[in-house]
């Protein structure tokens, strides 16, 4: 009964090994810095390979060949010194091999420690703050007019030296895209510096790594790597205030949304509502998710998720909010239209 | 043995011969019937025997917790266990298996086998032996009836803060964890303790340290790891206590705390911990390869200096844990130096074994079975070991699934496989009874497989951005038929261990009797009957090489001159066993476990009122008092 769900992973490993396009994958690097961990991973990974191989091969070499077949114990042997020599000069080679081996890799993790942390003026910079169950990404600038506040979605331009900063408001967070670096923990009291470069546009996804309680498994973070003019278009846009309703039905959504408990947690950029527990909603119709990378964003994921936070992410912050199907409706429109 | 201070009147040893003195000597040391005789035991095998089956239980427990992660794992976006029970699951499955199996199973083996290796009548310090194995038995206890009542911790097994702390962890959960941690540290050092001075002052005449068994050096240094990195864990742990109930601010960074404080206490003892759990793996390893290769172990002098390299060296790599933490680099780059540092004296034990496979006459039997299967799996968690030693790569694969895959590798490869090795071995000495080779080979291979099918997948998910401790994953993410795999290896690797079980079960029963020695093998835990008498040797050995069962003559010297009415043993010098005086060894008393009882009772009521330590501290002491008690009896006036 259980054949197909049996044979199936079977049949698909080899294509699994390799990956997929769009899947995350710390074998499947998108800039420099990921390039280089993931030529380290696989010359260690060849390295050792080779070297377990050959333990695993001499384990069963000797056995094979050892082997008592008789059904009785055969009786012990006594040693004599002179017996031990050979093997001992065996032993003290594949030691000095050992060390070797040791030192050449030590050398090699090293080298790679000094590039992966090799101090590079970013043309980015990014506060990112951790947050039980979702990002705050704040994009800093010289001009304190231009520096804004979103969510969730982190915008970088292909080629430039981005820098990440890292903080948390709760408890330890890891920050984590595999396909573009390494991860960095974000923990309180403290501030971490991430550096990367993507060289290649596209949508990569990551999560927190490090374990922050009930919807550790929902705290998904987007980058998102476009051409330098389209970053620049996109970072206009965030800093600009919240779009005004268009519609007579976003209308009806805004004053719900500024008459109602939202108001206490979220912000949106010209409009009287602050709140800074929540995600920014300023440009929230613009992102590619909801809820941490949990749901795709349209209007009507945006509308469950208002209705009943508690089913999509047990346990998360965010209260019920008790809305008539109409305000429900009318909320989600106008949040979608936060472009 | 003087025979000038023996008293006219008592009975010795030279007095009788046989049956006699065998059934004398028995009298004195036995367990008597009863509950209260049974309570009041300080049998070092009734007492090992007892905290192999405590361990093996929670072992179970520990499993099926895992089981019923890898169903919830094995499709996208289930709902079979929701986040809130799957974190309380996985934060059990870890606490249960480091602190309520892979250590204590260790100690309990030690408890029953060292007295025997060394050839001496009893452990030392025999009542705190009762005692540790009490606390031990309710600490676990109570962390299993939290859990049930749904307190179960659910911070995962190295509680970091502040999610463990007052803000972000309410209710008693995470206090439940620190107080286990409190329990079974107590009972881990008391054994400790022991151990260490069994081995150095009990050991029995001629047993030079280069005579000692790998094994029992291997548990030496494992107690002197013990005894140096778990009060870290304690002063952590109950630092955490101190933040959540009496509102220190240790780990507050807001409060001049630090989070980080509380990663560098726990990896302090968290490292050496994994050594505490692999060590004695080597020496179950060393012994069962010496047994079926049929000669002495190749590189002796080497297998020890290597087991204290290591005992050393385990201290030094603990920041390897928070490489992503935002530790100083060149800090980082050092634990680099010093992780990779210990794969050379790791290196030098496989070295040996192998050189004893191929210089000796192999035979395959169940436990070699396991050891062979620990040379493919463990290896490969030390290679993998190396890969999360460099700092550059453990940014990718640290808190991954590729971490959970290496530490399965390490633990279950380096300490779990020569554990049933061992099982298997020393079974027939502990039962009388051999277990069935044929269920024997089933489970080996069944676990083999099912092992590797649900770890080796581990890796590539690490690799492809899944990371530890999530409830569940979205099925847009490519995880899906590789978490099937995985979850079809564990059941397998379930499997494999219902089969163990039964096996247990069916061999002591009926299996075939076992005789003294049923291996042929050499050190002294087999030149007694299987099971040994209460009193372990009727006549304490004398030793004079490395495998005294291996030396070619008619019988075992003794030495002679203990007495047979009051329960005596040899006390030897530590470095050549030098018998240096007859000492009397502690009679069963009821007061161990009395005040087991008065100290779960502190140590529990002080999650809730901290008072209970200044309350509890007056229960124990008279507990403590009533242990102690002048009984005017010959033992007290020596």
């Amino acid at each position: 009964m259980q054949h197909p769900t049996w044979t199936r992973p079977l049949l698909a490993l080899p294509f699994l090994l390799a990956g997929c396009a769009g899947w995350p994958s710390a074998l499947d690097p998108k800039g420099p810095t990921a390039a280089d961990l993931a030529w380290l991973i696989q010359l260690f990974t060849v390295l050792l390979g080779v070297i377990w191989l050959l333990v695993v091969l001499a384990v069963g070499l000797v056995v094979f060949r050892r082997r008592w077949t008789a059904a009785a114990m055969p009786m012990p042997k006594a040693v004599h010194p002179s017996e031990e020599r050979r093997p001992t000069v065996i032993v003290m080679a594949l030691v000095v091999a050992t060390c070797i081996t040791v030192l050449v890799l030590t050398g090699l993790s090293f080298a790679g420690q000094q590039r992966l942390f090799g101090v590079d003026e970013p043309a980015v910079t990014i506060q990112v703050t951790g947050h039980q169950w979702w990002w705050e990404v704040r994009y800093q600038d010289g001009d304190p007019s231009r520096v804004f506040t979103t969510a969730n979605e982190i915008h970088v331009p292909v080629g430039l030296s981005i820098r990440l900063v890292l903080e948390s408001d709760d408890v330890i967070h890891s920050f984590w895209v595999p396909n573009l670096a390494g991860k960095q923990d974000l923990v309180p009291g403290q501030q971490n510096q991430l550096g990367f470069t993507v060289t290649e546009p596209g949508i990569y996804r990551g999560q927190c790594a490090e374990f922050c309680g009930l919807q550790h498994a929902h705290m998904g973070i987007i980058v998102v790597a476009e051409s330098e003019p389209a970053f620049r278009a996109w970072q206009e846009a965030q800093i600009r205030p919240g779009k005004l309703p268009e519609t007579a039905e976003q209308r009806q959504g805004m004053q719900v949304f500024l008459s109602h408990a939202c108001v206490m947690c979220h912000a949106v950029r010209g409009t009287p509502a602050g709140g800074r527990t929540g995600p920014d909603l300023t440009h929230v119709g613009s992102r590619r998710h909801l809820a941490a990378a949990t749901l795709p964003l349209t209007r009507g994921s945006l509308a469950a998720w208002i209705a009943d936070p508690h089913g999509i992410k047990p346990g998360v912050n965010m209260p019920i909010v008790p809305l008539a199907s109409d305000e429900l409706n009318s909320l989600a429109a106008y949040l979608e239209g936060l472009k | 043995m003087s025979e000038g201070t023996a008293s006219a009147a008592e009975l010795r040893d030279t007095d009788l011969d046989g049956p006699e003195l065998r059934a004398r000597l028995a009298r004195t040391w036995g367990t008597g019937q009863g509950l209260i005789a049974r309570l009041s035991t300080v049998d070092h095998k009734v007492i090992g025997k007892r905290y192999i089956v405590t361990t093996f239980v929670f072992l179970f427990l520990g499993g099926l917790l895992a089981v019923a992660m890898r169903l919830q794992l094995a499709r996208p976006e289930s709902d079979l266990i929701g986040p809130d029970l799957y974190n309380q699951i996985f934060t059990m499955h870890g606490s249960t298996m480091m602190f309520l199996f892979a250590v204590p199973v260790m100690e309990a083996m030690a408890i029953y086998l060292v007295p025997l290796m060394v050839g001496t009548r009893n452990i030392a310090f025999p009542r705190l032996n009762a005692f540790s194995y009490w606390i031990f038995l309710f600490g676990g206890s109570f962390l299993w009836i939290a859990f049930v009542l749904n307190t179960g911790p659910d911070v995962g097994w190295f509680a970091y803060v502040p999610l463990s702390g007052p803000e972000f962890g309410p209710g008693k959960r995470a206090d439940v964890w620190a107080q286990m941690i409190t329990f079974t540290e107590v009972s881990a050092i008391l054994v400790a303790i022991e151990i260490i001075t069994t081995v150095f002052k009990q050991r029995a005449p001629g047993m030079s340290l280069d005579r000692i068994p790998i094994f029992v050096w291997a548990m030496l240094v494992v107690s002197f790891v013990v005894l140096f990195s778990m009060p870290a864990v304690m002063v952590a742990s109950t630092s955490l206590i101190l933040d959540r109930l009496v509102g220190t601010h240790f780990f507050n960074p807001a409060e001049g705390g630090d989070a980080l404080l509380w990663q560098h206490l726990f990896w302090f003892f968290g490292h050496p911990e994994v050594y505490i759990i692999f060590l004695p793996g080597t020496g179950m390893v060393a012994e069962i390869v010496t047994t079926f290769s049929r000669r002495p172990v190749f590189g002796y002098l080497a297998l020890v200096l290597s087991l204290i390299a290591v005992g050393f060296l385990s201290f030094g790599l603990w920041v390897h844990h928070m490489f992503v933490a935002g530790v100083p680099q060149l800090g980082a780059s050092f634990f680099t130096a010093s992780s990779m540092l210990i794969a050379i004296p790791n290196g030098v034990q496989i070295f040996c074994w192998i050189t004893t496979l191929a210089t000796g006459r192999v035979v395959v039997r169940t436990p070699l079975l396991f050891v062979l299967g620990f040379f493919v799996i463990f290896v490969l968690g030390g290679m993998t070991g190396v890969m999360v030693a460099s700092v550059p790569i453990d940014t990718q694969v640290h808190d991954t699934y590729f971490v959970v895959a290496h530490f399965h590798y390490v633990l279950i490869g380096g300490a779990v496989f020569p554990l049933l090795g061992a099982v298997y071995y020393w079974f027939p000495k502990i039962t009388g009874r051999m277990m069935s080779e044929r269920l024997g080979r089933w489970h080996f291979w069944l676990a083999f497989i099912g092992f590797n099918l649900a770890f080796f997948p581990m890796h590539v998910l690490g690799l492809r951005g899944m990371p530890r401790r999530v409830y569940t994953y979205g099925p847009e993410l490519g995880w899906t038929d590789l978490n099937l795999l995985v979850s079809a290896g564990s059941l397998v690797l379930a499997t494999s261990f219902g089969l163990f079980a039964w096996n247990v079960v069916r061999s002591s029963r009926s299996g075939d009797p076992a005789g003294p020695n049923p291996w042929g093998a050499g050190t002294l835990e087999w030149a007694t009957t299987s099971p040994p008498q209460p009193h372990n040797f009727d006549r304490i050995p004398a030793v004079i090489s490395r495998e005294p069962l291996w030396t070619p003559r008619d019988s075992l010297p003794v030495v002679t001159g203990l007495s047979v009415e009051n329960r005596e043993l040899v006390v030897s010098t530590l470095t050549d066993a030098r018998p240096e005086l007859r000492e009397s060894s502690p009679e069963p008393s009821i007061w161990p476990f009395i005040t087991a009882i008065a100290t779960t009772i502190t140590f529990v009521s002080s999650i809730f009122t901290p008072w209970a330590a200044v309350w509890g501290s007056a229960l124990i002491a008279v507990c403590v008092i009533g242990w102690f008690w002048p009984k005017g009896s010959k033992e007290d006036e020596e």
